[in-house]
């Protein structure tokens, strides 16, 4: 999240969409419920299904899974047209007038420079014209037609109603209503906030619908303000501590990217993640990734790493290619490439799509090594559980190994929210058995093979040797140790400007206490400021809410530096006073010659606006980002395409002449998957999978109350299509698409409308996850044997949101 | 178990009630239905509360689950789809249960002394120690609530959590609520916020928002903030006008004589029943009826009432009280 929970509370328009809120965050969305009530604020979803946080909106508008990217870029064009833009933000907070190379171009739903071959793009053009010194040049008449804001809105030429009704499915009536309920917000005293989770992310286009999303909220002001942002409702308890903390193979601790083949050497990575301003005297925080890295090397590695040895850069691997991501994995485990395969708090047989296919790699490993608090299906893939895991053991031989850890509630930490916040808990109950804490686990394994190393030697033991680990018990690290040394420390004396700010062996205060000099020791540079000289600041409780709009500094601890509101300086103009009394968060104190108000000021405290610094500081250009320049693999601005598998035979409608463009060309897929895809003819009708209330993923079908509460496997289909296929409330169906079947209790609803996309009648299916063959409630299958086995192009997160199923009367008996 | 200083009335009884008491203000449970996303989390929070948990069901179907009120599901969600006049669908999601009236169908019904009482904060509540599961309250009660237990042949229902509420604690369900659709105070405090709901409400369009609060019933302690007040029957068949059925009113009244003569004669039959047929397995409250034989000769001829009765709630439920 940009913004947080409570600050939900400030919208005036509140848009959930590619996500459920009320369904999946029941208790966060309480805070949707202060908005309507005290704030008077419009909630809205779009959504293919009416669901529970449309049961108590405003406004609901059906769309057909899938097109989030046309409804948001016509969004974008009418708000261009219309002028209800955010006129003096746009202008000096974004890239809008920002002139873009000459090199760069589309056409018929490709950008210039692909590649076919690799399905990618050479991005050289994808850059802003710079003048000599590297700085973007800028027309702020907005006239240049080579100006970001004049492409955007050339890009989103053909996004109108008209078409983006085609696409979606929504009627134009009620596109037209919620364009212009969040049009409403580009005045600089009222804003919108989005909501969006899974629904979003979980598709071949998922991180541009979202980036999209975030473009709508830059022309419309409401980045940076209370009640705006763009905010992401994460899917776990603490699945943003696992970003956080780098648990993506292409991502070092803090967002700093891993190095990859062509940066053998310190100086190039270093270089590649500086990013130098590109406008005159911009913050560009990254410039420090200097002190980022060398503090968290001096993390990794103690004494060993020293300037000489490039503080043991050559340890650490090298990418050879994108993202070891868990696609990737499997394919690779399909081959029988992997040998041995470790699942913490993971149960890939139930999380990855294409069950048959998870299922035959995992067979291909010699072992499987499962750390959960649960019985997991993939620690028992093996096993014969009838029509829902058929399987024959005697022709599996991996080996398997459970090795039970503590449940949350066992265990002593920090969790890191939605809204960044570290939250200290403390253990509530010791654990069942030989239980064990996953840290125990892991330092257990990690001094053993250490060990291992240690006396038989091996291709590369250095980095396994060198490793610091001064734990008190060096295989049980204890939560306090492993989160003080995320903060950091000053392993020397630190100075600034010739003073000294840290002595040796204290915490770090901040991120800006740490050094390029092995001083200063970080494992994770955004936690800096969680556990300081003052203690454990993740463990404060004082929800103390001095100017009463929700924004309890006291309470636990948010990265970074505390800031709950990214950007907020953009909450004020650009002398400092803030764009309205009923936004002010943050604003210029002149007396004091310092930014104050009711938030940490995400920016530098005492920069005077008259400096010119811009709101947006991890950025080089020091504003938002409406051109995403190299970043995105598809291309810098979003465009819509079909997911792997659509429904729709004419394809691509924005570029009916062009088949390359049908689905996001830059996707990755593997070719045995491509065969896996379905078509419309065999598989006619537009599949999405979704979370339920009553339930939290494969985990709580173990639990007796949610088994009560939510007993059995179903699937939901609208009432023309139950009048279509004969089925009835109740009945049982067949579904399946080209990867496997299931089978399941129909649901037969009015929340699930036929809709109309070009001339054709789509029907959408609607596919709870949950169940499986272990656990109280009742078996069923593994929803994911349904779903395509394709990611996202830049993050490769599985598109289990958009598929194709045909759906059957099931005759097969029913319940078993 | 509340203090017995505060009932106010017992079922079967006719001993005055204490008057030491009094300075007891009446308590309310409101429920907003338009701020109800339906997440069950207070059917967890009543099964937990209470200890008690249902066989795992099937699914039927719907989002209903369980299916319907039993004797360990106190509360469950109700969900409606209903097209609206403008085509727009709503989804109505009414939380279920005892509606706690100030006018007891089931107390005015029960024949069991002191089995169900009315505390002086209006929560009707079930002495089950003192229950003959002849399933009265269920001909008596105008919302379909009581469920007779097959394995204690007891009936039961919520009790908004008198044990809490009378240590100064909210119900389970209330402290539980993630949106605070349930809302929990004193009777008065909660018309007033029903008030501002309602003014909310209709500002957002819903002309006919409004309190339910039924009179037939004199009132209820447990309330609803409906978006379409005019039309209850659209959540699941709430009732328009619930009231007390002439059938049970009238065993209290003229008719007592008889249905008292009646009671003993199926007594007598019943214990003829036990002499002929033995006694059944469960153990039953022997001192009010003697043994069990008769208590199931009881129910089994006076559950039909129910049926042939003119009252009968806008929808029952498919599931007949076991």
């Amino acid at each position: 999240m940009t913004n947080h929970w409570v600050d939900i509370r400030n919208a005036d328009v509140i848009l959930v969409m590619g996500g459920n809120a009320a369904e999946a965050h029941p208790v966060g969305f309480r805070w949707v419920t202060e908005a309507k009530e005290h704030n008077n604020a419009q909630l809205m979803v779009v959504d293919p299904r009416f669901t529970r946080t449309a049961s108590v909106a405003d406004f609901y508008a059906p769309i057909r899974t899938g097109t989030d990217i046309a409804f948001l870029g016509g969004l974008i064009r009418y708000l261009i047209d219309t002028d209800q833009i955010q006129r003096e933000y746009v202008l000096n907070y974004t890239d809008a007038a920002l002139l873009v190379d000459e090199g760069f171009g589309f056409e018929d739903g490709l950008f210039d420079n692909y590649d076919a071959e690799s399905r990618s793009y050479d991005k050289e053009h994808w850059v802003y014209q710079t003048d000599e010194d590297g700085f973007a040049l800028r027309d702020d008449t907005l006239e240049n037609p080579r100006c970001v804001y004049r492409l955007l809105r050339a890009h989103f030429d053909a996004y109108t109603p008209d078409m983006v009704s085609s696409i979606c499915g929504t009627p134009v009536d009620k596109i037209m209503r919620v364009w212009e309920t969040l049009a409403s917000t580009a005045t600089p005293d009222r804003t919108t906030t989005l909501l969006y989770a899974l629904g979003w992310t979980q598709h071949s286009l998922g991180s541009q619908i979202i980036r999209t999303a975030g473009m709508v909220q830059l022309l419309l002001g409401n980045i940076g303000l209370r009640g705006g942002g763009v905010n992401a409702l994460r899917g776990h308890s603490n699945i943003q501590g696992l970003t956080d903390l780098g648990l993506l193979s292409n991502q070092l601790t803090g967002y700093i990217a891993a190095p990859v083949d062509d940066e053998q050497d310190l100086d190039t990575f270093l270089t590649a993640r500086r990013r130098a301003p590109l406008q005159p005297g911009q913050v560009s925080y990254w410039q420090n990734a200097d002190a980022f890295f060398v503090s968290l090397m001096k993390a990794w590695y103690g004494d060993n790493a020293r300037a000489h040895n490039q503080w043991c850069y050559d340890w650490l691997p090298k990418l050879d290619k994108p993202l070891y991501d868990i696609l990737d994995t499997f394919e690779r485990m399909s081959k029988g490439e992997i040998y041995g395969y470790f699942c913490q708090g993971f149960n890939p047989l139930a999380a990855i799509p294409n069950k048959a296919k998870v299922s035959r790699s995992l067979a291909k490993l010699r072992y499987l090594v499962s750390i959960d608090p649960l019985n997991t299906e993939t620690a028992e893939f093996w096993r014969n559980a009838g029509e829902y895991n058929d399987v024959d053991p005697s022709e599996i031989q991996t080996e398997v190994f459970r090795l039970p850890a503590l449940s949350f509630a066992e265990d002593e930490g920090s969790t890191v929210n939605s809204a960044r916040w570290l939250q200290w808990h403390y253990a509530a109950a010791s654990g069942p058995g030989e239980a064990r804490a996953d840290t125990h686990i892991l330092g257990a394994l990690f001094t053993r093979v250490r060990e291992l190393y240690a006396r038989d030697g091996g291709a590369f033991p250095d980095p396994i040797l060198g490793m610091a680990w001064n734990y008190k018990q060096p295989d049980e690290p204890s939560p306090e140790e492993l989160a003080r040394e995320y903060n950091g420390r000053a392993i020397s004396d630190v100075y600034l400007d010739g003073q000294l700010v840290r002595r040796m062996g204290e915490q770090l205060a901040g991120f800006g206490e740490l050094r390029d000099d092995g001083s200063t020791a970080s494992g994770c540079w955004i936690f800096a400021g969680s556990w300081t000289e003052a203690g454990n600041q993740m463990a404060n409780r004082d929800n103390a809410d001095p100017y009463g709009i929700g924004q309890t500094l006291g309470w636990a601890w948010s990265w970074p530096a505390n800031r709950r509101i990214l950007y907020n300086r953009a909450s004020a103009k650009l002398d400092g006073t803030p764009w309205s009394e009923r936004k002010s968060l943050v604003w210029w104190d002149s007396v004091q010659r310092r930014w104050t108000g009711a938030d940490i000021p995400d920016f530098p405290v005492d920069s005077a606006p008259t400096r010119g610094q811009m709101p947006f500081i991890m950025n080089p250009e020091g504003v938002g980002k409406l051109f995403a320049s190299q970043g995105m693999a598809e291309g810098p601005f979003p465009t819509h395409y079909e997911p792997l598998e659509s429904p729709v035979p004419e394809g691509n409608l924005l570029f009916p002449r062009n088949d390359k463009v049908r689905y996001n060309p830059a996707a990755r897929v593997f070719a045995q998957d491509l065969e896996m895809m379905g078509t419309w003819e065999e598989y006619p009708y537009a599949a999405t999978t979704y979370r339920l209330t009553e339930h939290f993923h494969y985990w709580t079908k173990h639990v007796h109350l949610n088994a009560i509460v939510q007993p059995e496997q179903f699937v939901e289909i609208g009432e023309a299509l139950g009048n279509e296929l004969g089925i009835k409330e109740g009945d049982w169906v067949r579904v399946s698409s080209k990867r496997g079947y299931i089978r399941a209790v129909a649901v037969v609803t009015k929340r699930i409308k036929a809709i109309t996309v070009g001339d054709r009648i789509v029907h959408q299916v609607g596919i709870p996850i949950h169940w499986g063959f272990l656990g109280l409630a009742r078996k069923g299958f593994l929803a994911n044997t349904l779903t395509p086995f394709v990611g996202d192009a830049n993050t490769q997160t599985p598109e289990f949101k958009s598929f194709l199923v045909n759906v059957e009367k099931d005759t097969s008996g029913g319940r078993t | 178990m509340s203090n017995p200083q505060n009932i106010l009335r017992r079922s079967a009884t006719t001993t005055t009630p204490p008057q030491g008491r009094h300075e007891v203000e009446p308590v309310a449970k409101l429920i907003d239905v338009s701020r109800c996303i339906g997440c069950k989390a207070c059917q967890v929070a009543c099964m937990e509360w209470n200890d008690v948990r249902d066989e795992v069901g099937i699914n039927g179907g719907t989002y209903n689950n369980p299916t319907d009120l039993t004797e360990n599901s106190w509360t469950v969600m109700r969900f409606t789809e209903h097209e609206n006049e403008q085509g727009d669908l709503e989804w109505l999601i009414r939380k279920d249960g005892c509606m706690h009236c100030a006018d007891p169908g089931c107390l005015t019904a029960c024949p069991a002394p002191g089995a169900i009482v009315q505390y002086a904060n209006g929560i009707v509540d079930f002495d089950s120690d003192k229950c003959i599961g002849c399933g009265y309250c269920v001909t008596g009660c105008p919302f379909d609530i009581p469920r007779i237990s097959e394995r204690d042949s007891k009936s039961y229902k919520c009790t908004l959590c008198s044990d809490r509420v009378s240590v100064g604690l909210e119900p389970a369900c209330v402290k539980t609520c993630p949106t605070g659709c349930i809302e929990f105070g004193s009777k008065a405090d909660m018309i007033t916020r029903a008030e501002q709901r309602v003014t909310e409400l209709k500002g957002r369009g819903f002309a006919e928002a409004g309190l339910y609060d039924p009179a037939g019933v004199g009132g209820t302690h447990v309330m609803y903030v409906l978006h379409h007040a005019d039309k209850p029957d659209l959540y699941a068949g709430l009732p328009e006008n619930p009231s007390i059925s002439p059938f049970v009113s009238a065993w209290k009244g003229p008719a007592k004589p008889i249905m008292s003569a009646i009671i003993g004669i199926t007594a007598f039959a019943g214990f003829m029943h036990y002499l002929t047929k033995g006694p059944k397995d469960e153990p039953l409250d022997e001192e009010v009826f003697g043994p069990e034989g008769e208590d199931a000769y009881l129910r089994e001829h006076t559950l039909s009432a129910p049926e042939t009765e003119p009252h009968e709630p806008g929808r029952r439920s498919d599931h007949e009280p076991r």
